[in-house]
């Protein structure tokens, strides 16, 4: 399934087709008339056959149309708001987040809590970083506030767990090392806008 | 009594057309933000002089575009804060300070509260005109506390300002920095003070004056205070926190007795401890400078899990056998009054020697002049332009009188008097007309005397100083040549008029003190310097003026931070465990005569002096309730600890809690005894004096104080000493390692007293100086 008809949120520019339906019966005698054409018709057979064919399409032609969840998932919109996914850098798979404290900040229901250091490198290093799901109402907040795109939303809408806990370290969030090349851009709520180069301001550089 | 004073000198300015009062001869900015008015300014310091790096600060002034932080106010003056041009200067200059500023606000340790992020919104700043190609410039620490960040630095120069004309290290100066010449054309098209100021900062960037690559300073920390960018920041807190995280708690400093107002800043130690931290302390750098003990000694809580109640049962135990209860003047005043209560009740004697020591003092000045207390605050005395210091070591004694000393060496045009023993070469950097006097240990009234002479009038004297009064003589004794010094003092004395003295600790714990008490009365009678007391340490003006001390006493003893047969300790080595100052709230009488209150930044959950009163005698629900009835007639009022104001006005008035009343009655004339040699030492000399930065076992304990319990003496005599030594008093010994202070001059070596455990006030006894046999070990 595509993303495309998510990506596009101009609402009423969709393909949107109109049906070409007769008009309803006029008047007692045109009621009649409808009545007996359709008892008339064999469609109780074309209705029969319809469900004969899609049982076989299904059963022996593997044109099954139910989502085998959970052993199988729906892909969901890039706006939903499930647990949250830290990403990498894509050159040198560093985590993006550098410690700001902005999503620890803006966070309303006050989950975010983070501590920082001074590393040997001389940068500021995230030493801890935590949210409680417990009381996370997926406002979306962090995601947007974020500067480096470093955390966002992911697709793990299951947050049923004995410990919601289990969710919550950075480690958890992040991004395995070896699945790098698996990281989606995040296209949801405070990614760059499509047009973001428009918007810029070249400033000038000398050099 | 300052803050009452009627305004004096005050006329009548014009501010966008809207008419306000200013004080006569104040810079226009200053007039400004004294009437609530916003002129934007970044290089300017409140207190220290002009530096003209910004040129922000531009406003219309009866038609001539001026600098606000240096034109001065004139009746009827006409200004503009914005005008076209003006409004093009500052956007030009904003813009010019965001040309290669690095985009890592998301890690500055500013953390928004940015002046160069403020001003760059507040002007508008939406679009970049200007181009230069950018310099490496290298991050640095610069001692055990200090980071520099020289890719964040706009050398705004008011870290520079502020070691100069108020620390008075000028530990720190602009240099080259080699960056890149700017684009002819912009001399052109840009406006004219933008470019001055870019030429001017392209050159420049902020390093240690000494040439090396460390600073020789008194690691105050007050230009991480003033730094508007995040150029500068302390070592220890460089990215542990965001500012806006941090709970700010408005307290007294509770190191030494100049009692600065100070902000604790805390947050939760971490994810997994959420018990609240100090993480720094931060002050109002436009109206008080700390020294390094208040910015970096903050971590001295007493943390304990809960209420020891074994240990308190034994302490109320050993309070109703106690005779003696020895204490520190670390200590709030509600706790000294709980004392002074148990005296009364229950009969026993209390010993603090340094408070001790000052009260006599004061009472020796008291009966001599009839003034009830000091007459003057340093605040008075930093407004004069001739300084004199007797009796202290200035460097190490107390900060805020040193920064007062160089403040109007700097600010005022002034002059100074340095009387000393310990020899000291900081202070004659602080200004050109400074003379130093190194004279002979006990020969503190032959200073004070000269003091008279020179600054008295004869006729008011009592004649039995009028005879000790032979200049020459009293100069050669001080070891100055007396043609020499007549030609200096000419010039020191030209265009002064306003003279103050500070006297200090030495003077307290003096075989002679009396004497020296009523001549300091007899200067103060006959002449207009003004005479400013330093108390010994934090709180001993409170105590001396709440508690009945007593000389000598023996006994079961109980200890309060002190040595005891049962000890009570904020340090948490004791037998019941007290809070810590920055755990409990109270209030501290400063040296400015200021009963100043302090807050609780840390939680405590162990038990207070106040339970132990409860137990006793009766007491009130909290330590708090006290504060009302400190002792009206010693100049306390009686106001609720909640009524006390702690802060600072725009005008720079400083509303924190109240100054002590002052009564002044008729007495007699003076009778001054007349010197003799018998108290001059010679020979080898110990001083018992703190290093910079420590001042207590509070100090010692917190962990960005680096300075270490050792024999602090001058390069030349450290050399002769060896590593380690022994020093024998007459009533015992120490073995101390040999610690080189560059900044001593001389053969005087310094012990210090801040362990409370060594015990030092006892090896001394009732002098500062001893005298003593150094041994190598």
């Amino acid at each position: 399934m595509g993303l495309e008809q998510f990506k596009n949120r101009n609402v009423g520019t969709q393909n949107y087709v109109k049906l070409d339906l007769p008009h309803p019966p006029k008047n007692g005698w045109c009621a009649f008339k409808q009545v007996l054409s359709r008892s008339l018709k064999p469609e109780l057979f074309v209705g029969l056959w319809v469900a004969l064919r899609e049982m076989i399409n299904a059963l022996f032609r593997g044109q099954m149309h139910t989502t085998q969840y959970p052993l199988e998932k729906l892909p969901i919109s890039p706006r939903y708001r499930a647990i949250h996914e830290m990403l990498r850098l894509l050159e040198s798979g560093h985590y993006r987040c550098i410690g700001c404290g902005l999503c620890e900040k803006i966070c309303i229901a006050n989950c975010i809590t983070m501590d920082t250091r001074y590393d040997e490198n001389q940068r500021k290093e995230v030493s801890e970083y935590t949210i409680n799901f417990g009381r996370c109402i997926f406002c979306g907040y962090c995601a947007e506030v974020c500067p480096e795109l470093a955390i966002v939303h992911g697709g793990r809408y299951e947050t049923a767990s004995e410990q919601r806990a289990s969710f919550s370290l950075f480690e958890d969030m992040l991004t395995p090392i070896d699945k790098l090349n698996l990281q989606q851009e995040y296209q949801g709520f405070g990614a760059i806008s499509p047009n973001a180069d428009e918007n810029i301001k070249k400033t000038p550089l000398a050099y | 009594m300052s803050e009452m004073e009627p305004a004096k000198n005050m006329i009548s300015i014009k501010i966008d057309g809207v008419e306000y009062k200013a004080k006569e001869g104040e810079y226009i900015l200053n007039a400004a933000r004294a009437n609530d008015i916003f002129i934007p300014a970044i290089c300017y310091l409140t207190r220290c002089s002009p530096t003209l790096a910004c040129r922000i600060c531009l406003v219309e002034a009866d038609g001539k575009q001026v600098y606000s932080c240096n034109a001065r106010v004139k009746e009827g003056m006409e200004i503009t804060i914005n005008t076209p041009n003006i409004l093009k200067e500052r956007r030009a200059i904003m813009e010019v300070y965001d040309v290669n500023h690095p985009l890592q606000c998301g890690v500055c340790d500013q953390s928004g509260e940015c002046e160069l992020q403020n001003y760059t919104l507040e002007l508008g700043v939406d679009s970049q005109s200007y181009a230069i190609p950018d310099t490496k410039r290298e991050t640095k620490n610069w001692s055990s506390v200090l980071h520099y960040d020289a890719g964040l630095c706009i050398v705004c120069e008011r870290c520079t300002t502020v070691c100069k004309d108020m620390i008075g290290d000028a530990a720190i100066k602009t240099t080259k920095r080699g960056g890149a010449a700017l684009d002819k054309d912009y001399k052109a098209t840009m406006p004219k003070d933008a470019y001055a100021m870019w030429n001017k900062l392209q050159k420049s960037i902020i390093a240690p004056s000494n040439g090396t690559d460390y600073t020789n300073c008194s690691d105050c920390g007050e230009c991480i205070a003033v730094c508007p960018v995040g150029a500068l920041v302390s070592r220890d807190f460089q990215y542990t926190t965001n500012a806006w995280d941090l709970k700010r708690i408005p307290a007294t400093c509770a190191h030494c007795s100049s009692g600065c107002q100070i902000y604790y800043e805390t947050k939760p130690t971490s994810i997994a401890d959420r018990t609240e931290k100090i993480y720094r302390v931060t002050n109002e750098w436009n109206y008080i400078s700390l020294c390094g003990a208040g910015r970096f000694g903050y971590d001295f809580e007493n943390r304990v899990e809960g209420k020891d109640q074994e240990a308190f049962t034994k302490a109320v135990e050993a309070f109703k056998k106690a005779k003696v209860i020895n204490f520190t003047s670390v200590i709030t005043n509600e706790e000294a009054l709980m004392l002074q209560s148990l005296k009364e009740k229950m009969g026993v004697k209390l010993i603090n020697r340094e408070a001790r020591a000052f009260q006599r003092f004061l009472d020796f000045y008291s009966q001599a002049s009839g003034n009830s207390l000091y007459t003057t605050d340093f605040k008075e005395v930093m407004a004069t332009d001739f300084v004199m210091s007797v009796g202290t070591s200035l460097r190490n004694d107390n900060p805020n009188a040193r920064y007062a000393f160089n403040n109007i060496q700097k600010m005022n045009k002034g002059a100074g008097l340095y009387f000393h023993p310990v020899g000291d070469n900081l202070v004659p950097t602080f200004g050109k007309n400074i003379e130093m006097f190194t004279h002979k240990v006990g020969q503190e009234e032959l200073a004070l005397l000269l003091i008279i002479d020179l600054f008295a009038d004869h006729d008011k004297l009592p004649n039995s100083v009028k005879e000790q009064l032979d200049r020459d003589k009293l100069l050669e004794a001080l070891g100055k040549d007396s043609e020499a010094f007549a030609k200096s003092f000419d010039k020191m004395m030209k265009k002064k008029e306003s003279f103050s003295l500070m006297v200090g600790e030495d003077l307290y714990f003096h075989e002679k003190a009396e004497n020296i008490a009523k001549l300091i009365a007899v200067l103060e009678n006959s002449s207009s310097v003004k005479v400013a007391m330093i108390p010994p340490k934090t709180n001993s003006l409170g105590v001396a003026l709440i508690c009945d001390l007593d000389d000598e006493a023996e006994g079961y003893t109980i200890g309060y931070n002190a040595l005891g047969d049962f000890r009570l300790s904020a340090l948490g080595d004791g037998d019941l465990d007290m809070p810590s100052m920055n755990q409990q709230e109270g209030t501290l009488t400063n040296m400015h005569k200021r009963v100043t209150p302090t807050n609780a930044a840390l939680e405590y959950h162990g038990y207070e002096l106040n339970d132990i009163m409860a137990e006793l005698i009766s007491a009130p629900k909290y330590t708090i309730d006290w504060t009302p009835h400190l002792p009206v007639e010693k100049g306390f009022k009686s106001i609720n600890f909640d009524d006390l104001p702690n802060e600072y006005k725009n005008d720079g008035t400083e509303n924190r809690g109240y100054l002590l009343d002052t009564t002044t009655k008729e007495v007699g004339e003076i009778e001054v005894d007349k010197f003799d040699d018998s108290t001059v030492l010679d020979g080898e000399i110990a001083y018992r004096c703190n290093p910079q930065r420590q001042f207590n076992d509070f100090t010692n304990k917190a962990h960005q104080i680096f300075e270490e319990f050792g024999l602090y003496a001058s390069k030349e005599r450290a050399e002769t000493l060896g590593k380690r030594v022994t020093v024998e008093f007459d009533n015992g010994s120490l073995e101390l390692d040999v610690i080189v202070d560059e900044r001593m001059d001389g053969d005087i070596v310094a012990v210090p007293d801040f362990k409370s455990a060594e015990n030092i006030y006892e090896l001394f006894g009732a002098s500062r100086y001893q005298k003593v046999i150094i041994r190598e070990v």
